[in-house]
């Protein structure tokens, strides 16, 4: 066993010394093949890290949404059917909800309007977040104006400005009072944005949302569960696009890689000659060619995903983020919460190394049978 | 089909793997037609050259193989969301009928490929290629599965409906179903965990009988191959309970998750490679009275059952650890 090992060990050491003799050629395969797992790299951490900040975001989200659509169409929701609702079995709280976007035509952005269910502000003054904050340069104390839906000016005195921490959520969050909202927004006082139900157990959440389509055709319920649903799906479905559309630059490597492994030059073939001239065996040179391979793929692996990593974590992403994200000017600064999940490695691994894998072995044996009277003579 | 990166890389994965394993066969038949080492003629070389190349092919494939195996239950498990009901890999591969048996397939060719390797390391020991028929014969029944295998997964995805509702580990293992997967469930716990026991302290007998005599080669091939099977069933009836906390809950994927400190990682690899190389065992019994492999052959089995009793001892004690140390108590 120890001398088994120890005989790799050395044609480790052999392979390492030849492939730093080539310099540039080793260079160029491992540049190439670190740039194609950087890309895959990114665009999968980017992918997971949304996932999971739509995770965290949606966590506190009601377990049921109701809205009202009228011909297909969203409608504000009149305040009677949350007594209605409430009263269904399995409901333990209905509560009307009052929110909506603004849009700043100053600063082109849009703002998230919400009435707090509780703390509201007093009337006449607002809570902003952060990136409001900063786009309006606006200090607690300070006046903010509004145009509202009748073309008439509301002037609000800024309460507080939310802590930066919260992150996605939170930068174009504006905390208003009810009074406020309405003459603002002209819902008027019998009606709410929509309905947000809490159900304690998570079985009920078909048969409760089935009750409600029953009893309120105009209704559309949206449960939590659907909404995660589909931003995995959405995530994971631009990850594959992304993985596919670097499928491309993936072939090209291949065609490289392959390319390199069987365009061996005059003095490589020379060299296989003599060392099977000195007693090496084809399954040495196997062995050697395997470490090669191993040693490549490794650093340019490691390299790719580290980089890929410090790109989506630290340098956010700027190379997709645009794409990926969305396209609202109010998300100047958030930063990812790091994380990388064992599948997604698993994933650029045989994304990678296999497709590199298949397209050397041939030139490698090819190589490692080479006659060594053949090269010399 | 959902176009996930984790399953465009399994299902390219698995199609280079399915190609390359039936390439390595049709040449593997050449092999097996016309070798005849006595012979000079140039066939006779060309095909000594592309033996190399068939076991280059299969020992990198068959690694694959390995980490297929796992990344395949590790994605099963985190699309789970996408299913309604489905709450890990359980549900996932229950969303149609080719899950469970893709994932069976991968278990069968992850054991196929290693006692492959196996055949083609001791053939390689021989300097008269002593196995390389044998060898080749059971290439060609090996390919099939690794072409089904892939047909199978590629079904299995292209048929992942996200609107089906399937049901979660809870559901399927729970005692209202009635099938294979309950019986290994509602075994009585403790008489399980001393089958398990049992049945790792007569492959510690009959591994130290052929470490000390070299006799029961069969017997140690076959009771690994059966302990494998007790194994996976005390795993589900009492070692996942423990783990977990929870009398109720058995299921054989959420071992692998982080919550669980990737507990089940360990302990399925250990598992097999003590299946795997104790079943090797077995395999290599018939060609010990092959003149050239006469020295090499008893040496690399009294290997294999080293390292097969090391690996079970592993696995042992992994499962002893949740029982000991669990809140929870099946007494």
């Amino acid at each position: 066993m120890a001398r088994g090992l120890d005989r790799q060990r050395h044609i480790l050491d052999f392979t390492l010394a030849a492939l730093l003799r080539r310099k540039g050629k080793t260079g160029a395969l491992v540049a190439v093949y670190t740039l194609v797992v950087f890309l895959l790299a990114s665009a999968l951490f980017f992918g997971h890290a949304l996932r999971r900040e739509a995770e965290l975001v949606l966590k506190d989200a009601p377990e049921i949404t109701v809205q009202r659509s009228l011909t297909g169409r969203y409608a504000p929701i009149p305040k009677e059917y949350a007594g209605a609702i409430g009263e269904i079995r399995g409901v333990s709280s209905a509560r009307p909800r009052l929110w909506g976007y603004y849009y700043d035509a100053n600063s082109r952005a849009n703002y998230t309007l919400v009435v707090p269910a509780e703390n509201q502000p007093d009337p006449g003054t607002i809570v902003i977040g952060s990136g409001i904050a900063t786009l309006r340069d606006a200090n607690p104390g300070d006046q903010i104006g509004f145009t509202g839906y009748d073309g008439a000016a509301q002037s609000y005195r800024v309460a507080r400005v939310l802590p930066e921490g919260a992150g996605l959520v939170s930068a174009d969050l504006i905390l208003i009072s009810e009074r406020d909202y309405r003459a603002l927004s002209g819902i008027p006082d019998g009606e709410a944005t929509d309905l947000v139900l809490t159900v304690h157990n998570a079985k009920e959440f078909a048969t409760v949302a089935e009750k409600i389509r029953q009893r309120f055709p105009d209704t559309r319920p949206i449960v939590r569960d659907e909404i995660l649903r589909t931003y995995d799906a959405l995530f994971n479905w631009r990850g594959g696009v992304v993985a596919v559309l670097s499928g491309m630059a993936g072939l090209a490597f291949v065609i490289f890689a392959w390319d390199k492994a069987t365009g061996l030059s005059a003095e490589e073939r020379k060299e296989i000659g003599v060392l099977k001239a000195v007693g090496w065996e084809t399954s040495d040179i196997l062995a050697m060619k395997f470490w090669e391979g191993i040693a490549v793929s490794f650093t340019a692996f490691l390299l790719g995903v580290t980089l890929g990593y410090l790109h989506v974590f630290w340098g956010g992403s700027f190379l997709f983020a645009p794409v990926l994200k969305g396209w609202s000017t109010l998300y100047p600064n958030f930063r990812l919460i790091p994380a990388v999940d064992f599948g997604e490695l698993g994933a650029i691994l045989f994304l990678v190394v296999v497709p590199y894998s298949v397209s050397t072995i041939v030139p490698s044996w090819r190589a490692a049978t080479i006659d060594p009277d053949a090269v010399l003579r | 089909m959902i176009l996930h990166p984790a399953l465009l890389a399994l299902e390219i994965s698995a199609l280079l793997c399915a190609t390359m394993v039936v390439y390595a066969a049709c040449f593997g038949m050449g092999i097996v037609r016309y070798w005849n080492l006595a012979s000079g003629s140039e066939t006779q070389l060309v095909l000594e050259r592309q033996t190399y190349l068939v076991s280059t092919v299969l020992s990198y494939f068959l690694a694959f193989q390995l980490v297929s195996l796992f990344l395949f239950i590790r994605t099963a498990d985190s699309i789970c969301h996408l299913f309604v009901g489905a709450m890990c890999a359980v549900g996932t591969l229950t969303v149609n009928a080719f899950g469970y048996p893709t994932l069976a397939l991968k278990l069968v060719n992850f054991l196929l490929a290693g006692l492959w390797l196996i055949l083609n390391h001791a053939d390689s020991r021989g300097y008269d290629y002593p196995l390389i028929r044998v060898k080749y014969l059971l290439l060609a029944l090996v390919a099939p599965f690794f072409a089904l295998e892939a047909g199978l997964q590629t079904l299995f995805f292209l048929n992942l409906d996200p609107d089906i509702i399937t049901s979660c580990c809870g559901a399927l293992f729970s005692p209202a179903s009635r099938n294979l997967a309950t019986e290994v469930v509602n075994a009585p716990p403790l008489p399980m965990l001393g089958i398990l026991y049992g049945s790792g302290v007569l492959l510690l007998l009959a591994g130290g009988a052929f470490l000390r005599r070299g006799i029961g080669g069969y017997l140690f091939g076959g009771a690994n191959l059966v302990h494998l099977a007790v194994a996976l069933a005390a795993v589900v009836s009492v070692v996942s309970p423990y783990l977990y906390e929870l009398p109720s809950h058995h299921c054989p994927f959420c071992i692998l998750d982080p919550e669980y400190y990737f507990f089940g990682y360990p302990l399925y690899l250990s598992l097999l490679i003590a299946a795997v190389t104790g079943m090797g065992v077995g395999l290599l019994q018939p060609f010990r009275k092959v003149a050239s492999l006469a020295e090499t052959l008893p040496a690399l089995q009294r290997r294999l059952v080293r390292i097969s009793l090391g690996a079970q001892a592993v696995f042992l004690i992994l499962c002893t650890l949740p029982v000991l140390f669990s809140a929870l108590s099946l007494r």
